[in-house]
Parts: C-alpha cells; sequence; structure tokens
C-alpha cells in the first residue's frame, strides 16, 4: 500500500495539480474572508439598527432580530441548498462561486451582526447617559464613544469566526464551486490515491487555519489587555 | 418564481422522522466525542510531555480541518488500507473523531477552572481526597462545563446536516429525497430550514431550562 | 421671575412610579440641595430634568420657555443650557481628559476648536488638573475623574448645573478636592441642583434645601429651617437621624 502511495506521488504532485490545488485553496480563502468582510459591515449595520431604542423602528428591529436568530439556527449546507434553488427558480444564471457568496455573506453577516451585539452591549451604559446628557445624538455616540471601545471586543470573536468559516466553505463543493474540497474530489475521480488526495487537502486546510488561529490568539492578547484597562 | 407547498406536506412526517436521527447522530458522536475529550483532557492534565504533544497535536489537526473533509477521509482513504464502512459508520466515526477535539478543549477549560482554595476549604474540613472530588470538585465543574457542552451539542445537530452528502436519511438527508420526488426545491429547503430553527430552539431552551434549575449554571434561556 | 420652574413633574420606572408631583421653583445663581433617604427621587429627578428619563406627566419653565419632555426639539434646547455631573463620573474611556473636555462643545456645539481648547485649559487649571490634559480616565484617582467630569460640564458654558451624588463614589480623602471645585462654582454664581449626603457642606452652600422621601416633596427651607426647625415629622426623622453622628 505504501509503495503504491510512494509511487503515485510523483504523479500526484505536478506543476500543473500544485497550481490546481493552490487555486482552489485560495478560492476557499476568498470565500470566507470576503464572506467575513461583507457580513462585518452588513452585520455592523444590522447591530446599529437593532440596538435602536424609537418606537418607530421597531419593526425594523424585529425583522434584524428574526434575520439574524435564523441564520445562525440553519445548517450552512441547507442554506446553500436554499441559494442554489431559489436563484434557479428566479432564472438568474449565477456563477456557483457567487451562489456560494451570497450564502456566506447572509451567514457571516448573521453570526458577525450577534458578534457586534454583544461588543456594543460591553459598552458600559453610563458612557451612553453621558453622551447623551450631552446632547449626542445616537450615531454620534456610536461614533465617538461606543465603537472605538467596542471594537477591542468584537475583532477576536470576528477573527475566530472567519477561521471558522474557512471550514464551513468546504461544503460549497456540493454545489461544484471550485474550491479545496471540489479540487480533492476532482483528483480522487481522476484516479489517484483516496488517502494521497484527502490527505494532501487535509493538510492544505490544516496550513491555511493553523497560522491563522495562532495570529488571532495573539491577537486577542494584544487587545485584551487592554480591555482591562 | 411560483411556489406550492401543498406538495410536501405529505412528506412532512418523513420529514420530521429525519429531525430525530439527526439528534441522535450528534447524542451518539457527543457521548463519544465527552469520553474521549475526557481521556484527552486527562492527559493533557497528568501526562508526561510525549503525551501532551499528542493530544495538543491531535487536537490541533482536527479542529483546524473540516469535518466534511476528515469523513471523506474516513470514507474513501480507509477502504485503501481495508477498513471499510458503510456511509453511517463512516459518518459517526468523523463525527466523533471531531468532536472529541473540541470537548477537550472545552473539558480541559473545565479543570483549569478548579479553584486551589476549593479544594484546600474541603480539606480543612476533614473531606477525604475522594470526597473532594466527589462532592465539591464535580458539582463545581458540571456547573462550569454545562453551557458550553450545550451549546456545542446544537453546533453539532446543526453539523449532521452533512451527512446527507453520504447519503444518510437524517433530516437535510430526507429533505434531498423528497427533493427529488417532489421537485419543490425551494419549498423544501425552506421548510426544512424552519425545521432544523425549531429543533435548535426546542433543544437550547430545553438545555438552559436544565442547566439553570437542574445545576444552577448560567444559561441565557433565549 | 425664577430661572427655572418644575410644575408637576411625575415619573416611572419599571411600573412604579418614583417621583410624583414635583414643584419647584429656582432663582438664578441660587444653590439648590436635594437630601433624603435613598430611593426618595433624587437622583432620579435629576436624571427626568436632564432628559434621559421622560416624565409621565410635568414639565418644566426655563428662562420663561416651556419644556415639554416629549418634544426631542425642546430637550436638545435645554440641554444647551444645563449639564449634568455623575455620581460615576461617566467620563469617556476612549478619551484624554482633554478630548472628554472638549468633544461635546467642538463636536455637538460646533465651537471652534481653539476657543474651545483654551477654555478646557483654564477649566481644568481651575480644578487642579493643569498637568493631567493628556491622561486617560483610567488613569486618573476618583477624585481626580470628578474633577475632570466638572471640568467637562462647565465647558459646556450651561446655565445651569446639576451634580448627582458627585462625592458618593469616592474613597473619603478625596471628597474636599471635589466639593472645593463645587464650593468655588457656587462662589461664582452658577445655578447648581446638589444631590448629596454630605450634610455640612449642604448645609454651607445652599441658599434653600430640599428634602424628598418616597418620590415626593416633603419640605423645603433654607439649610437652618430643614435642619435646626424641621416642621414635617418625616423631615424631623430624617433629619435626627443623620445629625446624630
Amino acid at each position: 500500500m505504501l509503495e503504491t502511495l510512494l509511487n503515485e506521488i510523483p504523479r500526484f504532485f505536478t506543476y500543473y495539480n500544485i497550481v490546481f490545488l493552490l487555486k482552489a485553496l485560495f478560492a476557499t480563502f476568498l470565500l470566507s474572508a470576503l464572506g467575513c468582510i461583507i457580513g462585518s459591515v452588513l452585520g455592523f449595520l444590522i447591530a446599529v439598527g437593532r440596538n435602536t431604542t424609537s418606537r418607530i423602528l421597531m419593526p425594523l428591529r424585529a425583522a434584524l432580530i428574526i434575520y439574524t436568530e435564523m441564520f445562525r439556527r440553519i445548517p450552512f449546507l441547507v442554506t446553500l441548498m436554499l441559494a442554489f434553488f431559489v436563484f434557479q427558480a428566479l432564472n438568474w444564471d449565477l456563477p456557483m462561486f457567487s451562489v456560494a457568496l451570497v450564502t456566506v455573506c447572509v451567514i457571516g453577516t448573521a453570526f458577525i451582526a450577534e458578534i457586534v451585539r454583544s461588543g456594543f452591549e460591553s459598552v458600559h451604559d453610563n458612557q451612553w447617559d453621558a453622551a447623551y446628557a450631552m446632547n449626542f445624538s445616537y450615531l454620534q455616540t456610536l461614533r465617538y464613544v461606543v465603537v472605538p471601545q467596542a471594537w477591542k471586543v468584537i475583532l477576536p470573536p470576528v477573527f475566530s469566526f472567519f477561521i471558522l468559516f474557512i471550514k464551513d466553505t468546504a461544503l460549497a463543493s456540493q454545489i461544484g464551486v471550485l474550491e479545496l474540497t471540489y479540487a480533492g474530489k476532482v483528483m480522487n475521480n481522476k484516479g489517484f490515491s483516496a488517502t494521497l488526495v484527502f490527505g494532501t487537502i487535509l493538510v492544505l486546510y490544516f496550513s491555511l487555519s493553523y497560522p491563522l488561529a495562532k495570529f488571532g490568539q495573539r491577537l486577542e492578547k494584544k487587545l485584551a489587555p487592554a480591555r482591562n484597562r | 418564481m411560483q411556489l406550492d407547498f401543498s406538495a410536501i406536506w405529505g412528506h412532512f412526517p418523513y420529514l420530521l422522522g429525519g429531525a430525530w436521527i439527526s439528534l441522535q447522530v450528534a447524542f451518539l458522536a457527543f457521548a463519544g466525542g465527552m469520553l474521549l475529550g475526557l481521556i484527552f483532557a486527562s492527559l493533557q492534565a497528568f501526562g508526561n510531555r510525549v503525551a501532551r504533544r499528542c493530544v495538543n497535536g491531535y487536537i490541533g489537526f482536527f479542529m483546524n480541518t473540516p469535518q466534511l473533509v476528515q469523513i471523506y477521509f474516513i470514507f474513501f482513504a480507509l477502504p485503501e488500507i481495508g477498513v471499510l464502512m458503510t456511509p453511517y459508520e463512516a459518518v459517526l466515526l468523523g463525527m466523533t473523531l471531531n468532536a472529541g477535539a473540541y470537548l477537550a478543549e472545552i473539558q480541559r477549560a473545565g479543570f483549569e477552572s478548579v479553584q486551589v482554595t476549593e479544594m484546600e476549604a474541603a480539606e480543612t474540613m476533614g473531606f477525604s481526597r475522594i470526597q473532594s472530588i466527589r462532592y465539591v470538585i464535580v458539582p463545581h465543574i458540571i456547573k462550569v462545563l454545562f453551557p458550553p457542552l450545550s451549546n456545542q451539542y446544537i453546533i453539532m445537530t446543526l453539523g449532521t446536516s452533512m451527512a446527507a452528502i453520504f447519503g444518510l436519511e437524517e433530516l437535510t438527508g430526507r429533505a434531498f429525497n423528497i427533493n427529488s420526488e417532489t421537485f419543490r426545491s425551494v419549498e423544501i429547503f425552506t421548510v426544512t430550514a424552519g425545521v432544523y430553527i425549531a429543533i435548535t430552539f426546542l433543544a437550547t431552551l430545553s438545555l438552559a431550562l436544565i442547566g439553570r434549575y437542574g445545576f444552577r449554571a448560567k444559561m441565557r434561556l433565549f | 421671575m425664577p430661572q427655572l420652574e418644575i410644575v408637576n413633574l411625575k415619573a416611572s420606572y419599571g411600573g412604579q412610579t418614583v417621583l410624583e408631583d414635583i414643584n419647584m421653583a429656582v432663582e438664578k445663581g441660587e444653590t439648590i440641595s436635594l437630601i433624603g433617604p435613598s430611593g426618595s427621587g433624587k437622583s432620579t429627578l435629576l436624571r427626568v430634568l436632564t432628559g434621559l428619563l421622560p416624565p409621565i406627566s410635568g414639565h418644566i419653565v426655563l428662562d420663561g420657555k416651556k419644556i415639554d419632555y416629549n418634544n426631542k426639539a425642546q430637550v436638545q434646547e435645554l440641554r444647551r443650557h444645563m449639564a449634568i455631573v455623575f455620581q460615576q463620573y461617566n467620563l469617556f474611556q476612549n478619551m484624554s481628559v482633554m478630548k472628554n473636555v472638549t468633544i461635546a462643545p467642538i463636536k455637538i456645539r460646533g465651537r471652534p476648536k481653539k476657543e474651545v481648547m483654551e477654555y478646557a485649559t483654564q477649566l481644568l487649571e481651575r480644578v487642579g488638573l493643569a498637568d493631567k490634559h493628556d491622561a486617560y480616565p483610567d488613569e486618573l484617582s476618583g477624585g481626580q475623574k470628578q474633577r475632570v467630569a466638572i471640568a467637562r460640564a462647565l465647558a459646556l458654558r450651561p446655565d445651569i448645573i446639576l451634580l448627582d451624588e458627585v462625592t458618593a463614589a469616592l474613597d473619603p480623602e478625596l471628597v474636599n478636592e471635589v466639593l472645593d471645585v463645587v464650593r468655588l462654582m457656587a462662589s461664582q454664581g452658577m445655578t447648581m441642583f446638589i444631590v448629596s449626603h454630605e450634610m455640612a457642606f449642604v448645609r454651607e452652600v445652599s441658599a434653600k434645601v430640599v428634602f424628598m422621601a418616597g418620590g415626593h416633596v416633603v419640605e423645603v427651607g433654607t439649610p437652618e429651617q430643614i435642619f435646626d426647625r424641621p416642621t414635617q415629622q418625616r423631615t424631623k426623622d430624617f433629619v435626627g437621624k443623620i445629625l446624630r453622628h
């Protein structure tokens, strides 16, 4: 068994295959990164909207709450299928990467909205009181007082989520997006040994995720002492 | 886009049966994972350097790679060395090994939260080592661990959805089946999403109630 | 004409009525102290006055203009004339002392930066913190933080200033440095509403003392009247208890 494996290695690690796998790795990274960047922007907006208190905005708040609670409780695969079939039903002929991108953005937004909301809550009420008493508007308070304090509490969990999300993107292989897992299936179907193929894929995922995780730990340590100021 | 939910209501009981399977698979993987996690956490706490390195390596590997690919490896690669498994076995093994890593980390945090002061207090009150562990440490650890473990179980229940890829007839798997019969895709997956939301809500609520009133753990009811 | 009139103010919080039928008149330059047991509504009254808790009914009249707390524009106008100093100082943790003092006049009021900074420097000198411009709140002691909070309120050039138990959260040795600043403000003719437990101080600086209990105004009078010759039984009980030590 080991012999066949060793024989396959030179055939497997050709320049073409390596480039193929690296492109797929990049697609995985891109999917997750874009999902988190867009998710951060939209999630931030959702948290800002959710935090309002006026009665007129209550329907908006209800909608935002429903959105965040929903998409954190549906498995990635199901959301992906939903996106796929909705676009199909609307006759929108989107590339699969876009369908997956929409899915990651929708899910990322929901999770990050929750993280941002926690971040806002970590800022003491008295900061809001002082600001309002001096005629700061809601948005001014966010801009000058709350966000400068909250971002340190928000960034580490968002980064953690990003790393977690990389693993979820593996499911995008189910609709044919050329990310890392799909690349593995392609190689396996070409006849290469599954051990070699999926072993390599696992190593590639690890080599993407582990350094980011270490960086995330350092990031958290750097921001945490500031939190206890 | 025309939506027709009537076509799938007949299949609803079948779909719902899948939810029960999902919960079971998650539970089995959770139980196996807890056992693994306990062993790993103990090795981390009491083992020698080699043992600790191995455990950390295992945990690092399983936490930094996708569960789907782990299962692919088990299902497609293991047969190459003669280990054949049914899809169900492969999924269960994959989920269990994966869970073992996460649950090891959670349990390790629990171990580390034990206060020396509690042990000292127990000792000065006349508790023997075993009694201290039974009456002071264990209740404390259960209380500290219940929230993150509950959360992990919910995450795992959502994670069972990828078993559909291997043909298992849990909730998502059944959705795929119904879809291939009725082709009412948007409706099916909307309802499936709804069922996942419902079971996670129920599970979260039940666990929160058990946690709050059974163990006095700090649980958010929502 | 009184500078500020409080008319039939009523407020509730968490389903309970916390302020009932509050009526008061304050002349320009007067220092009025609110005293009373915990939960009597003193701090709540200040919060209502500054617009942080909308009253159920009632209004105030400021310099002859009626302020309805349900009218956002009027509340904003009110806050241009009234500033509050909180018990917990409520300084902005992410800003230096100078930024804390100058941000509202510059960003909210739109005053020219140079003018605001010059005035802020003067104020910080006046409260004895000239050398702390660039310090951050978590580097300061409680007394210093409170003095920054006062400077911050004064930077808004208010006509009326509200002081909500400004020494209650301080270690005893830090209380006097804050009281000195308050004394200075009183002597310079600032209209002030003080909620305090420091009875000796209250007696010294107040023109009028208002005793509150259970959300009501029980008795109003000069310090001598309230402390030496209270007429209401409730007042007598309270004054008797606090003056015994």
